[in-house]
């Protein structure tokens, strides 16, 4: 008896390995992705909201003839958010000699990923593969450490900071920062404060303060601190728990705040913040199912649409459109899925993103350049939030030329 | 002197918390030496089942019957499982609240998702009760406050001015006599860990909307909860509330307190600048450490008294 | 002693020697004359794990200590051969041979372990415990706050290939690394084991079983608590050092609460009994974390219920289970085991497929389906929104559980006859 309840359960983690590689046996010749991030575990909900949109958008590209006549798939890896299991995942893509590992979550796991992809391609140039970064956003993964086999899709901390500043009204004189004690928050509130003094000289930063990351259970005595000095406006890019009870306390002690923040219109934020958030809280974001409406643009509209209509949550991630779009662009250009010349394809590549705005990813630093959008949280918008009743609407649109920055990259580009 | 009167609030507050969350888990612990590791993932569950019932009968019924629900899964948890556990120790009875946090975590996350869920604080709460210097101090914590002075006087009065109480406390000491002069031993021990994760459920259906029902919930209340438990010492629920409350305080006015060991230095005359060996460490200001303060104070205490704040005997 | 008895006491290590040497070449991908990344970085893993797993096992299973914080131990080590490794490569230094790197691992586990040990071993049991949970804290936290050493969230990156090798071997490859991975694991284990042997290695283990008896002889528990802290921390930042030559890359995580919470599961579902235990530990969560993950998102799922099992029921550990079958084993009367053991494999083979078919379905049902993937089951295609693959499910696993319970009651008979049978020809339990 003893020994038969313990057999179980090897058992049964037998079993599941049986039936999964039965299940991966089909062999077409589709170009794979494969894509890292956490499944399992406390940040196991951000991989997989970012896995159900993907493959919406998967769906789409596919059905819309894919590149070079092949369909793309998806191959989910669970990073656990650990960096070696990350590198695992790598071995693993270049293993089955997948073209692309795809990642969004976490600077950490990136820096890991980017070093690895850059040795993998050099030690083994006939096995190569390309790492696209839909989401891992700290400034020096384009700059210091940037790489020819690193794409980013999304914008860097530095023109998120900047977008942000952009969107400060010009009655707010007097801000204050809170980040995470990390490299991320970090840098948010270095480049905060840069563009503060270049594009707003008129404001006066009255309290900059960093948190342990994940630590703080009671934001309350922050807000007191914030009340105290005065702020007109909080900006943070605190993520997770760390922002949500933050904006949680600020408005249950009823304190005239505007919160700006980078994640608040990601999956949980909605929810969290509640009705008391309304018109208090501003989110930079990449995109927002109210952009499509707000621009009368009703294809794009259509597109999200289908997405809610499948799912029934948050469409935060159809500009992941904008990386397989220029993903297949780049292939059918390249002629073939020999990933050195996709990523030569894809350099300097200029496209309209779905809404029909432009996009560019820079040679330089491999960054791509996009319209970004700053919304606020508030009733009566056409589409809401996680049911709350309260949605995103767009409060200011950044259009491509004005994202762009100056790189430190030097990029080292294989001869052949 | 407004930011002291309103630190001084907001500690008292969180400390509060803590304690309704540590109550469950320093009765557990003391009574029967286990540290429930999956005390957490009670409260965390209970944040969840109070959100279901609310859903279908509201949050007054959910308040009595997801503590119910909680306890009655801590029996069968104790009779099932710990008691067979025990046998071969304290670890392994560690190590068997580990492995069920690990599975409530996942059950969690198959059942509800892994989005928050819109667990919210009930109408007839939310509304502020007072407006101190500008602050509005919301009505739910004052609620907070009362039910969590509530389970004290009643877990104190519960264990020394009722018979039971006194007999768990003999069971404790003396498990063969009181197993002897009639009792059953095994079943007070079913009841003290139903009656902790109770408590632990308890924490979380009034926990649960003042902060966030989600997954994660379990995973970042854990460790705090246990500083407090040993901070306060093995046994003692007077420690227990007073670490708690100095847990609040200090991670309140942490905050508030903008200083760092470069301006002590710069007091004795010792100005530290980027060359400064060691810069980076010298200059980190209280406020970023504000919450890391608690572990510090466990390493402390533990070196200098095993046995906590008011414990009774070494942990 | 000649080589005919060394072999037959100390078979085990040569098997372990043969099975890691071996093993990688089961995924060798024969039609690209290339080794599997994936099979050789998860076999570096399994290693290096094992040698933490054993590490660990010098504080849980040798002297009684459970610790909470061992990774920062690991951790330390991981990030002085990363920093070891760019000052070699940047100074192009010539006498500190790649096959040492790992030394500077175990110096810098060594110094953290007499920083951290000197506090944490001021106590012992759960007093000790907390004590590492609050420095492992500590230590997490600290390095995402602290830039120069740590490398804050990017880590620190370095680079193995530093041509300063003996064999004038690159290390650039996957298979070089994973067999000096194969020698530094093996020459820790050997030396972790003759430690055992050691009289501090045998105080450790009366410290542990009767603490006061100990002090009684005239040891002082806490000085060996302390040396055994410092030794165990040697070898954790052997393993974070060979973590750093496989992956290159140190970050945050490597002394985060998981890596001790994966250092603990190992060690006890190993058995911390014997020596080889946590080796067998490490395999199997290695294989469950990065294996069975590949598969199924639940795997956190039936990694805790493994762990509650054999907590309930295994105590000693999977090396337990093997050790119990030593004295039936010496009678020579294994094979009468058979036929119940069979018996007792049909139901958990029922049961288990019922049991991971409801955990599938369910799983499927609140996040795959809406992944796009189709669940198939045991390679059958399965509808989750259907009642039948529930129904069948259920009843499986419930009648599996039931028809165990009956064959268990039979198998424990047939079991303790031959206990006692072992017992009558007085051959040790």
């Amino acid at each position: 008896m003893r020994f038969g309840r313990t057999i179980i359960s090897a058992v049964a983690a037998g079993f599941v390995a049986v039936a999964a590689l039965a299940a991966q046996a089909q062999a077409q010749p589709t170009i794979k992705i494969a894509y890292t991030d956490p499944l399992s575990g406390p940040f196991a909900q951000t991989g997989d909201s970012n896995l159900k949109q993907m493959q919406y958008v998967i769906d789409y590209i596919n059905a819309k003839g894919g590149a070079l006549g092949r369909k793309f798939e998806l191959v989910p890896f669970d990073n656990k958010s650990q960096p070696s299991d990350a590198l695992i995942a790598l071995k693993n893509a270049t293993d089955q000699n997948m073209p692309f590992i795809m990642q969004c979550s976490g600077s950490n796991i990136a820096a890991a990923l980017i070093e690895g992809v850059n040795k993998h391609n050099d030690r083994n140039p006939d096995n190569r593969i390309i790492y696209l970064n839909c989401g891992a956003v700290a400034t020096e993964l384009t700059n210091e450490q940037c790489s020819f086999w690193h794409f980013r899709f999304d914008l860097n901390v530095a023109q998120k900071a900047e977008v942000m500043v952009k969107a400060l009204p010009k009655s707010t004189t007097k801000v204050y920062l809170l980040n995470q004690d990390y490299l991320f928050g970090q840098s948010v509130q270095r480049d905060v404060k840069k563009f503060l003094a270049k594009n707003r000289p008129d404001i006066q930063v009255v309290g900059d303060e960093l948190i342990p990351l994940g630590k703080v259970q009671d934001f309350s005595p922050y807000i007191t601190k914030i009340k105290a000095s005065g702020a007109q406006a909080l900006l943070t890019a605190n993520w997770g728990p760390d922002m949500n009870l933050l904006i949680k306390a600020g408005i249950e002690s009823g304190i005239d705040l505007a919160y700006y923040t980078f994640y608040a219109h990601l999956t949980g934020g909605a929810t969290a913040i509640g009705p008391g958030g309304e018109g208090k809280v501003r989110s930079v974001m990449s995109f927002g199912e109210n952009v499509a409406p707000a621009i009368g643009n009703a294809e794009a509209e259509a597109f999200t649409k289908g997405f809610r209509a499948k799912h029934n949550f948050d469409f935060a991630g159809a500009v992941y459109r904008t990386i397989f779009e220029h993903v297949a662009a780049a292939i059918n250009k390249a002629g073939s899925v020999d990933p050195t010349k996709i990523a030569f394809a894809m350099e300097d590549q200029k496209m309209k993103d779905f809404l029909g705005y432009d996009t560019w990813m820079r040679k330089d630093d491999h960054q791509i350049m996009s319209a970004y959008y700053v919304g606020v949280f508030k009733k009566g918008v056409k589409y809401d939030a996680e049911g709350t009743g309260l949605g995103w609407e767009v409060a200011a649109t950044i259009l491509e030329p004005d994202v762009v920055q100056p790189t430190t990259c030097k990029m080292k580009r294989p001869r052949s | 002197m407004e930011v002291f009167v309103v630190s001084l609030l907001n500690g008292l507050v969180y400390g509060m918390l803590l304690f309704m969350l540590a109550s469950g888990l320093t009765l557990i612990f003391s009574m029967m030496g286990v540290l429930n590791f999956a005390h957490a993932s009670v409260y965390m569950l209970g944040a969840y089942f109070a959100y279901t019932i609310s859903l279908y009968l509201g949050f007054w019924p959910a308040l009595i019957l997801a503590p119910i629900l909680c306890g009655l899964l801590g029996a069968a948890i104790e009779m099932y499982g710990l008691r067979q556990v025990h046998r071969h120790g304290h670890i392994p009875e560690l190590l068997f609240t580990f492995g069920l946090a690990l599975i409530i975590e996942k059950v969690v996350q198959m059942t509800w998702g892994m989005v928050a869920v819109p667990y919210r604080i009930p109408d007839g709460l939310d509304f502020s009760l007072f407006t101190i210097y500008g602050t509005q101090f919301p009505a739910y914590r004052a609620f907070m406050l009362l039910i969590s002075a509530l389970m004290f006087a009643a877990i104190w009065l519960g264990l020394t001015r009722t018979r039971i109480g006194l007999i768990i406390q003999a069971s404790l000491t003396h498990p063969d006599m009181v197993g002897a002069l009639g009792h059953n031993v095994p079943r007070v021990f079913t009841i003290v860990f139903a009656a902790g994760t109770a408590l632990a459920g308890l924490a979380g259906v009034i926990g649960g909307n003042y902060r966030v029902t989600e997954p994660g919930m379990a995973f970042s209340m854990g460790p705090i909860v246990f500083v407090v438990v040993v901070f306060g010492g093995l046994g003692s629920l007077t420690g227990c509330f007073i670490a708690s409350i100095i847990m609040g305080l200090i991670q309140t006015f942490a905050v508030v307190l903008d200083y760092s060991l470069a301006d002590l230095l710069e007091l004795v005359g010792i100005v530290v600048t980027k060359a400064t060996p060691g810069a980076e460490f010298l200059t980190v200001s209280l406020p970023r450490i504000g919450a890391l303060l608690p572990f510090i104070l466990l390493v402390l205490i533990l070196v200098l008294r095993p046995r906590g704040l008011m414990g009774t005997r070494d942990t | 002693m000649n080589p005919l008895y060394l072999l037959r006491r100390h078979w085990v290590w040569l098997a372990i020697l043969v099975i890691m040497l071996a093993a990688p070449f089961l995924f060798y991908d024969w039609s690209r004359g290339r080794h599997s990344g994936f099979a050789l970085t998860l076999m570096s893993e399994m290693a290096l794990m094992a040698v933490f797993a054993l590490s660990y096992n010098m504080l849980m299973g040798q002297a009684g200590l459970l610790s909470f914080g061992h990774a920062i131990l690991f951790g330390i080590g991981a990030y002085f051969t990363a920093h070891t490794l760019n000052w070699v490569k940047a100074n192009d230094i010539m006498w500190l041979p790649a096959e040492l790197i790992p030394l500077a691992g175990g110096v810098g586990g060594l110094c953290c372990g007499i920083v951290a040990g000197y506090v944490a071993t001021q106590q012992r049991s759960t007093a000790f415990a907390m004590i590492t949970l609050g420095l492992g804290e500590l230590f997490a936290a600290a390095a995402l706050m602290f830039m120069t050493f740590f490398g804050g969230e990017g880590g620190i990156t370095t680079n193995r290939v530093i041509h300063s090798s003996i064999f004038g071997v690159a290390y650039s490859s996957a298979w070089q690394v994973y067999c000096l991975l194969i020698a530094w694991s093996m020459f820790a284990a050997i030396l972790m084991y003759l430690l055992t042997q050691t009289p501090l290695g045998r105080i450790a283990n009366a410290t542990r079983d009767n603490y006061e008896r100990t002090q009684f002889v005239g040891y002082n528990p806490r000085v060996v608590r302390y040396w055994q802290f410092i030794l165990a921390g040697f070898f954790a930042g052997i393993a974070g050092a060979l973590y750093t030559l496989v992956y290159e890359i140190v970050t945050f995580d490597t002394l985060a609460a998981v890596k001790s919470a994966n250092a603990l599961l190992a060690a006890f579902i190993g058995g911390g009994g014997g020596f080889f235990g946590p080796i067998l530990g490490a395999v199997v969560v290695v294989g469950l974390q990065s294996g069975v993950s590949l598969f199924t998102s639940a795997w956190l799922l039936y990694l805790g219920v493994l762990f509650i099992v054999m907590v309930m029921y295994a105590p000693g550990g999977l090396i337990g289970i093997i050790g119990l079958h030593a004295p039936i084993a010496r009678m020579g009367r294994l094979g009468e085991l058979m036929v119940p053991y069979l018996r007792a494999l049909v139901p958990t083979v029922v049961g288990g497929a019922g049991f991971v078919a409801v955990v599938e379905l369910a799983t499927h049902r609140t996040i795959g389906a809406a992944q796009g993937k189709k669940l198939s089951l045991f390679a059958m295609p399965v509808d989750s929104s259907s009642l039948w693959p529930w129904a069948i499910a259920v009843v499986l696993a419930v009648a599996g559980a039931l028809w165990l319970r009956a064959e268990g009651r039979q198998f424990r008979l047939r079991w303790n006859a031959l206990i006692e049978d072992a017992k009558a020809r007085g051959i040790g339990v």
